[in-house]
């Protein structure tokens, strides 16, 4: 008797710490959307983690704990150490890698829950197979967007029917999940059917997604692996799991709507076709004419010297260049001098939105001199200089003027209104995606033709000497 | 719990982390998707009673993997997040001319 009333405590108690985590989590996701609180906000939601994991070992009944905590050291420290390591360049497929970790345990615990064979009521079984089916599909799939991000997969593979064969995958994975969970059969064959069928859709669905498209996969998949653990959450009776998996679940398809609306482009379109990709380039739009007049960096140097607004609109090749560093000591001179500056970014700048921040913030840059599309748009008009680095697509004025263009549409920066435009590019190439910048041949721009780090370098030199 | 209640827990959660991001400036969006990704590491706590009662060598091999993974998840989530964030800093005290 004295046992019961044990383990009725304890299971008291565990309830009582996963409410204290479900309210750290919210409180901590909530300040980390200021900047001010942000660091703090992750602090917070770690806590809530630590106190859900330690009350979760007192659970009456369990056994097997030298492998729960052998298993718990051996994952927690590759990914420690990992993501201590990774640039901040790499940030976001290492994002999609412990994102597809995250789904794959949602997967790997309806597993366990169907193998065991034994009969769950018809609801629990159904949330059991689907939660299994989303986790394994943002596990495999998360696995492709780190390959490609990582440069592990080049190619994009496309091939007619492709859409037909994801739709087949999907409908064998239901079929089969539907056998399980009405309990029609759950022998090892049908239930192992379920995981192989979702895993594959995972690696068809994302095989055919360009690079530019995979942050939005990644917010995508961000969000599945909520719903996933909000799933297996009502399947184990786990408040917090059916809370923080729902709070992502929901969350994650705002953010991922907020960036796919950021590149004009809907979901379904980055999904089922095949633009965002370097090759295929859609070259369409009408012909770009005039030259590119290229400039001196002591030019350069005097100009902004001597401006009175510059506006830095920095892209993905700066960070690509490890450049960031360099343009805020730039810009620190030209702060000195009197001069106002301006960091301008574009929603989709470095390869999510926000990176482009997250890079600058490494350099020192700090916050309050970045201003994103519709604060600085305005302002270009009464800057002296727009200084473009890195940034290609996200500046295009076809994007405004050009209904034939696929880009057009895209919310831009119009750094093509600034009195002068300074372009740093390495050659005369077209963009990542392949469609020729109408701003680089306009009247009031200027190429700075060279490698990002070394042409900032120039010009550190050239507005020292002024 | 009961269904109905679940039910609840669920449609009140989605509407809070709909709210809580809704108001979330863009620069700290990519910390921001890295901090929700950590809090589904969650899911590291049903791995963990999975295992817990896991019986047959089946059952094992998958709660460790299932474990792993999630305390990948989890860790891996912290750890990148708070490298982000700890680099958001505002010109406040270093206040420069021209700088406003």
């Amino acid at each position: 008797m004295s046992a019961v009333s044990g383990d009725e405590a304890r299971l008291l108690l565990i309830q009582a710490s996963y409410f204290l985590t479900a309210f750290l989590f919210i409180m901590g996701l909530k300040r980390m959307s200021s900047p001010v609180t942000a660091r703090s906000g992750i602090v917070w939601a770690g806590a809530g983690m630590l106190v859900a994991t330690i009350f979760t070992l007192l659970y009456p009944g369990m056994g097997n704990y030298p492998l729960i905590l052998g298993a718990i050291v051996v994952g927690a420290s590759f990914a420690w150490v990992s993501g201590k390591r990774v640039a901040m360049t790499n940030m976001p497929q290492m994002i999609a890698l412990y994102n597809g970790m995250g789904g794959g345990a949602a997967a790997a615990i309806a597993a366990v829950e169907l193998y065991r064979g034994e009969a769950l009521s018809r609801t629990v079984g159904t949330l059991a197979v689907v939660g299994g089916i989303i986790g394994a599909v943002s596990f495999s799939g998360s696995l492709i967007a780190f390959g490609k991000l990582q440069g592990l997969i080049k190619k994009s593979y496309r091939f007619n029917g492709q859409q037909i064969l994801n739709l087949v995958i999907l409908a064998a994975a239901l079929f089969t999940g539907g056998v399980v969970a009405t309990g029609y059969s759950m022998d090892v064959f049908h239930v192992t059917g379920i995981f192989a069928l979702a895993l594959l859709l995972g690696v068809t669905m994302t095989l055919p997604i360009g690079g530019a498209d995979m942050p939005v996969v990644i917010s995508l998949y961000n969000a599945l692996t909520g719903l996933a653990v909000a799933f297996e959450g009502f399947v184990l009776g786990n408040a917090a799991m059916i809370i923080a998996g729902t709070v992502v679940g929901s969350a994650g398809t705002l953010l991922t709507q907020l960036m796919a609306r950021a590149m004009n482009r809907s979901l379904g379109n980055v999904l089922f076709s095949g633009f965002g990709d370097t090759g295929g380039a859609a070259s369409g739009g009408a012909g770009v004419t005039g030259n590119m007049k290229p400039i001196e960096a002591a030019d350069v140097g005097v100009m902004m010297a001597f401006a009175q607004k510059v506006i830095v609109v920095p892209g993905y090749g700066m960070a690509v260049a490890q450049a960031q560093h360099k343009v805020w000591e730039l810009c620190q001179l030209l702060i000195d001098r009197g001069v106002l500056v301006r960091f301008a970014i574009h929603p989709v700048a470095g390869r999510m939105p926000g990176h482009m921040n997250v890079l600058l913030a490494e350099a020192g840059v700090p916050y309050d001199l970045i201003a994103d599309l519709d604060e600085i748009n305005a302002e270009f008009e009464t800057a002296d200089v727009a200084l473009i680095i890195g940034a290609n697509d996200v500046v295009n004025p076809v994007a405004r003027n050009d209904k034939s263009s696929p880009i057009y549409g895209m919310p831009i920066l119009n750094a093509d209104k600034a009195k002068n435009v300074i372009v740093i590019k390495r050659g005369q190439g077209a963009g990542f995606s392949g469609i020729e910048n109408a701003l680089f041949y306009l009247d009031n721009t200027r190429m700075l033709y060279g490698d990002g780090q070394a042409a900032v370098s120039q010009l550190i030199q050239a507005v020292k000497a002024v | 719990m009961t269904g109905i209640v679940a039910l609840y827990i669920f449609m009140l959660a989605a509407f809070t982390g709909y709210e809580v991001i809704a108001k979330v400036p863009v620069i700290l969006h990519t910390p921001l998707m890295s901090g929700s990704n950590f809090v589904h590491g969650i899911v590291l706590v049903g791995a963990m009673v999975a295992l817990g009662n896991a019986t047959t060598g089946l059952e094992k091999v998958i709660g460790i993997v299932g474990v792993v993974l999630a305390a990948g998840n989890a860790a891996g989530g912290y750890v990148v997040t708070e490298r982000m964030l700890e680099m958001f800093k505002s010109s406040g005290a270093k206040k420069r001319p021209g700088a406003h």
